[in-house]
């Protein structure tokens, strides 16, 4: 299948994601900020499919909704809204945020004048259908040992918060 | 222009794959039609069958039968103050209903209804179904907090906690069943939803009765935990009308409220569209095996046609019973409309190219349909639980043995 209006709805995602994450650090209450985020992370599920990786886009969708959830959860239960409204929002360190910006900058800049040859012409063009069996055959294939280390460590984090929340077990 | 409309009719394919918007856009607007009129019959059907389960009519005033009273709810609705409470947050108070509705609606586009019946076949079918109708929770704990209320606040935290602890167990059943589709000669499984019924037709069985009784003991955690994912009793906590009036929905009234209502009914067919593709054989028609041969495909194939026939007959059975007052001679004439109109769709139903057509559709909603009773059928029979209970229960009982399903299902799929 042939995709259709590719630039439009690029344009819309990415601008829906840049809108997202300048709404996500101006809002004042926390709230806004987390549904913002939502929307830029929805957003990059959108662009991920548009790069053919249909897997990775769900997975984005399924793992921050559900972390979004616990973010609410946090701000709903933690965070003093009446509070925070008053207290001030950015902690002015301009220094540092130059620096930053410049250098971010700097960065965008060569890649779109030096992209050209630093990047092939094309990426490989993978067959939409096999996205996700490609991506179970090198996780349990190549990069077994890999993938299972990860999941021990996020298993060992789990058991730690599980005993650090807990007074007695 | 008609050629390009004619050119889908001649490919075997979703028309989502073969990249026709033309159909793709007939088919959302036929299952967004099907489903509005499926969430009123439930209405109607819920009320009905739980009312004779407590041995009472139910609606009998609007309509015969009380055949009208959700047309009649949805009018008042519709003309019904709409109230904002005045300390709310308007924009996600306005927001929250729409996400919800949203999601209940956007997973429909991979719901396989046959096997070229649907608006698409996403290569992450059940990884999207999931994934998106995760989100409404979202919708609902938005709805909860920007009413700035009590009730909806505590309504909106049981309904996070309740979804996200049973979503795991959900999803490990979901996983068996896709370990199972793999067993075939290239080894590799499939998420697309089209894929994994094509997998249980080849396998020749439903995944319910694959590896017995894992499949049925991934079947039942799913059952379970879908009840429990759409706050339906008795897992209705987060709307438990003793404890906190109406839940997360307390501050909202007319349409908005009738958009919650909406989005419930077709989360409900959604989540059930989930367990009949995974473990019922979705399209597939029952006995595929035991009942072969061209004698038995075309009995199974008039099915349909019998069962608006039937339907038909209700009604003429109910209009010779309609009391013969002249105060009813409207309803009778209507009953008997309704019936004739049955009737007639039951004999085109007949015609041998729209049965061969129809019969997909017809079996996966008959099987959805004995899942939508089945919710009516726990409201009008369980307690509720207690919340403590409800997290026991998800979290001690089904995710340690949906773990246990899932290693089993793997150890025989390699052993056999």
């Amino acid at each position: 299948m042939q995709p259709v209006a590719t630039p439009f709805f690029f344009y819309m995602l990415s601008g829906l994601a840049l809108l997202g994450g300048i709404l996500t650090i101006t809002r004042r209450n926390p709230v806004h900020s987390a549904l913002a985020l939502i929307l830029t992370l929805l957003a990059q599920a959108g662009l991920y499919l548009m790069l053919y990786a249909p897997f990775v886009a769900g997975v984005q969708i399924i793992l921050y909704a559900g972390g979004i959830m616990v973010l609410f959860l946090f701000v709903i239960m933690l965070v003093n809204i009446t509070q925070v409204e008053k207290e001030g929002q950015f902690n002015k360190q301009w220094i540092a945020g130059i620096v930053a910006a410049f250098a971010l900058g700097v960065l965008f800049v060569y890649v779109y004048t030096k992209g050209q040859s630093l990047f092939p012409d094309h990426s490989a063009q993978l067959p939409e259908q096999a996205n996700t069996q490609q991506i179970a055959q090198l996780l349990y294939g190549n990069y077994m040992f890999a993938f299972e280390i990860a999941s021990l460590l996020l298993l060992v984090a789990i058991i730690g918060a599980v005993v650090m929340a807990k007074k007695k077990i | 222009m008609l050629e390009y409309i004619r050119s889908y009719l001649d490919s075997n394919v979703t028309p989502g794959v073969a990249g026709n918007v033309f159909w793709a856009f007939v088919y959302i607007v036929l299952i967004f039609l099907g489903l509005s009129i499926a969430v009123i019959a439930m209405n109607w059907l819920e009320r009905k069958i739980l009312a004779h389960m407590q041995i009472r009519l139910g609606p009998m005033r609007v309509g015969p039968h009380g055949l009208l009273q959700p047309i009649a709810d949805a009018l008042k609705l519709l003309i019904k103050e709409d109230i904002m409470p005045a300390e709310a947050d308007k924009f996600v108070f306005w927001v929250a209903p729409l996400i919800v509705v949203l999601t209940a609606f956007t997973v429909f586009i991979v719901v396989p209804f046959g096997p070229t019946h649907a608006v698409t076949d996403m290569n992450i079918g059940v990884l999207f179904m999931l994934g998106v109708s995760s989100l409404s929770v979202l919708g609902v704990v938005m709805a909860g907090w920007a009413s700035n209320s009590h009730y909806p606040l505590i309504g909106a935290l049981r309904s996070s906690a309740q979804m996200v602890s049973y979503e795991i167990a959900m999803g490990l059943a979901v996983v068996s069943a896709v370990l199972m589709s793999s067993l075939n000669e290239r080894g590799t499984g499939t998420l697309s939803m089209i894929g994994i019924v094509q997998a249980q037709q080849s396998q020749g069985t439903w995944f319910i009765f694959k590896f017995f009784p894992l499949g049925l003991i991934a079947f039942v955690i799913f059952a379970i935990a879908m009840v429990a994912e759409t706050n339906r009793a008795p897992f209705d906590l987060p709307e438990a009308e003793s404890e906190l009036t109406a839940g997360f929905h307390t501050e909202y009234s007319g349409f908005r409220w009738s958009l919650f209502f909406l989005a419930e009914y077709s989360a409900m067919i959604a989540v059930s569209s989930i367990a009949v593709t995974l473990w019922l054989g979705g399209w597939l028609r029952p006995f595929s095996n035991w009942l072969t041969g061209s004698t038995w495909d075309l009995v199974f194939s008039l099915f349909p046609g019998v069962t608006f026939l039937i339907l038909a007959a209700m009604c003429f059975y109910s209009t010779i019973r309609m009391p013969k007052h002249p105060y009813f001679r409207i309803q009778t004439m209507g009953l008997a409309g309704f019936g004739v109109v049955l009737a007639l769709i039951g004999l085109v139903l007949f015609a041998p190219p729209v049965r061969d057509r129809v019969q997909d559709i017809y079996w996966f909603s008959v099987k959805v349909a004995f899942f939508m009773y089945l919710y009516i059928w726990y409201r009008g029979t369980f307690p509720r639980y207690r919340f403590d209970q409800l997290m026991k229960v998800g979290w001690k009982v089904l995710l340690p043995i949906g773990i246990a399903v899932l290693i089993a299902t793997a150890l025989v799929g390699v052993m056999f």
